[in-house]
């Protein structure tokens, strides 16, 4: 099929965007990449009134270190972030997981803000914004604040934005000494949506204590979901594999609620929940392990 | 309502009055008469309609031909003048037999050409894992890997 007729705005700056999305409130889309907003719109899923289209706007694209860690504007290609050696280096968890997304051809036009924004719960970048503490810099025409990201994510392709509201920036703080990090996904083809995936990240005191977890899994819930039970059972245990084991059983059967469809079923949701925990957790223990003091 | 473009598409200057709303793979073939790019699932998942936009190997159905305004675009028939001066990947595919409908081909070969630009001697993983974004339900894909390790080895050999 083809997308309905809608009024197009490609507005060169950000400030004419916010202008456009609060005089349109509810009935426009802001159009970042287009590589989930276009297939709903050509399914006729989507028939919004007005398209404002982010990508002339110079502004919104750009990768850099800054007070929060790693800065990305969110129009920035996926594809810049996986071939930028400061991401890499900065934010190594967000560098591994963007192989994942979807495929090359893909990740040239889609961006980091609109996966953030678009909150669909396969997709791997909110877990991984969950997973580091990042936060999103949210402005509207009255407003800019700084939301961080485990309080970004409501529900169902939901966020706390409300109309009117663009996300503009998003920041991963960097990581700390010995921290190790690792994603993993399942799907049936490399570049389909995962039918589970996880994000870790484990930092180990002097002692080589559990200082402090994060396990978040996507395809498993209504959102990315943080398996907040699991990290604490973690914290102040030595890394055995035992430990490592309990707490990814533990978020397997206590904290995701998988939906089954016709690709996995909720039991086989909840296995590969179960292994990809187990493997991300001792991964990141082992990175953390091999990570400098300071 | 209308709004009017002008584009470079294989190095040639376009101008075109189009509705916002047309994907630019309808563009591409109802506008401008260019064929050669493929329209199968129109929801970025085939990869029958990718073309280069300044470069990069993007999905054609999931772009608003407005938003190719000023841009550069290049389809599979800039590729190669015809059957008697194909491209090295074109060839590849010929000698290789990499096609049987041919519907998928122009996509693959597109996505194709900004990956050996970028990665000239290719493993057979990393190929693999570039068709990945690209279906083809005839092959089986041996043969487009076959055919695309034959293409990059002509291309090395003819950029020497």
């Amino acid at each position: 099929m083809k997308p309905a007729a809608f009024d197009y705005h490609a507005p060169r700056t950000l400030e004419e965007a916010l202008d456009l999305l609060a005089a349109y409130g509810e009935d426009a889309k802001p159009l970042a990449g287009g590589q989930s907003l276009v297939p709903t719109m050509n399914f006729r899923l989507a028939q919004p009134e007005a398209l404002v289209d982010l990508n002339e706007i110079d502004g919104l694209f750009f990768i850099r270190e800054g007070e929060r860690g790693l800065h990305c504007g969110a129009m920035t290609r996926q594809r810049a972030v996986e071939r930028s050696g400061m991401a890499r280096k900065a934010a190594p968890l967000l560098h591994e997981a963007m192989p994942h997304i979807a495929h090359a051809q893909i990740r040239n036009r889609g961006t980091i803000g609109g996966s953030l924004a678009h909150a669909d719960p396969a997709a791997e970048l909110p877990a991984v914004a969950i997973a580091l503490d990042a936060s999103m810099y949210v402005r509207s025409v009255t407003d800019a604040r700084w939301v961080p990201a485990r309080d970004f994510y409501v529900g169902l392709f939901a966020t706390a934005m409300e109309p009117g509201e663009l996300l503009v920036e998003v920041a991963f703080p960097q990581p700390r000494p010995r921290s190790g990090w690792a994603f993993e996904e399942v799907a049936r083809q490399h570049g389909n949506y995962a039918m589970c995936g996880a994000a870790a990240v484990v930092e180990l005191s002097e002692e080589g204590a559990i200082k402090k977890a994060r396990l978040v899994f996507l395809s498993v819930g209504e959102g990315p979901v943080a398996a907040d039970q699991a990290a604490a059972m973690l914290v102040g245990e030595r890394p055995t594999a035992t430990a490592l084991r309990a707490a990814a059983e533990e978020a397997a059967t206590k904290e995701i609620d998988p939906v089954g469809d016709i690709h996995a079923g909720p039991a086989y949701r909840r296995h590969l929940a179960r292994v990809i925990g187990e493997r991300v957790l001792t991964r990141a223990t082992a990175r953390a392990n091999e990570a400098p003091l300071l | 309502m209308n709004q009017t473009i002008e584009l470079f598409v294989n190095g040639k200057k376009y101008s075109r009055s189009i509705e916002p709303r047309l994907l630019l793979c309808d563009f591409l073939r109802y506008d401008l008469g260019l064929t050669g790019t493929h329209v199968g699932c129109e929801h970025g998942v085939c990869g029958a309609c990718t073309v280069l936009l300044d470069r990069e190997a993007v999905r054609s159905c999931l772009l608003f031909a407005v938003q190719a305004n000023g841009r550069e675009i290049a389809t599979v028939e800039g590729l190669g003048e015809g059957p008697q001066q194909m491209h090295a990947l074109q060839h590849g595919f010929w000698e290789m037999h990499g096609l049987q409908c041919g519907y998928c081909t122009p996509g693959i070969l597109m996505s194709l050409v900004p990956f050996l630009e970028e990665n000239p001697d290719p493993t057979e993983e990393e190929i693999r894992d570039l068709l990945s974004g690209n279906i083809c339900r005839c092959t089986g894909y041996q043969k487009i890997v076959e055919a695309v390790q034959l293409g990059a080895r002509l291309l090395r050999e003819t950029s020497n």
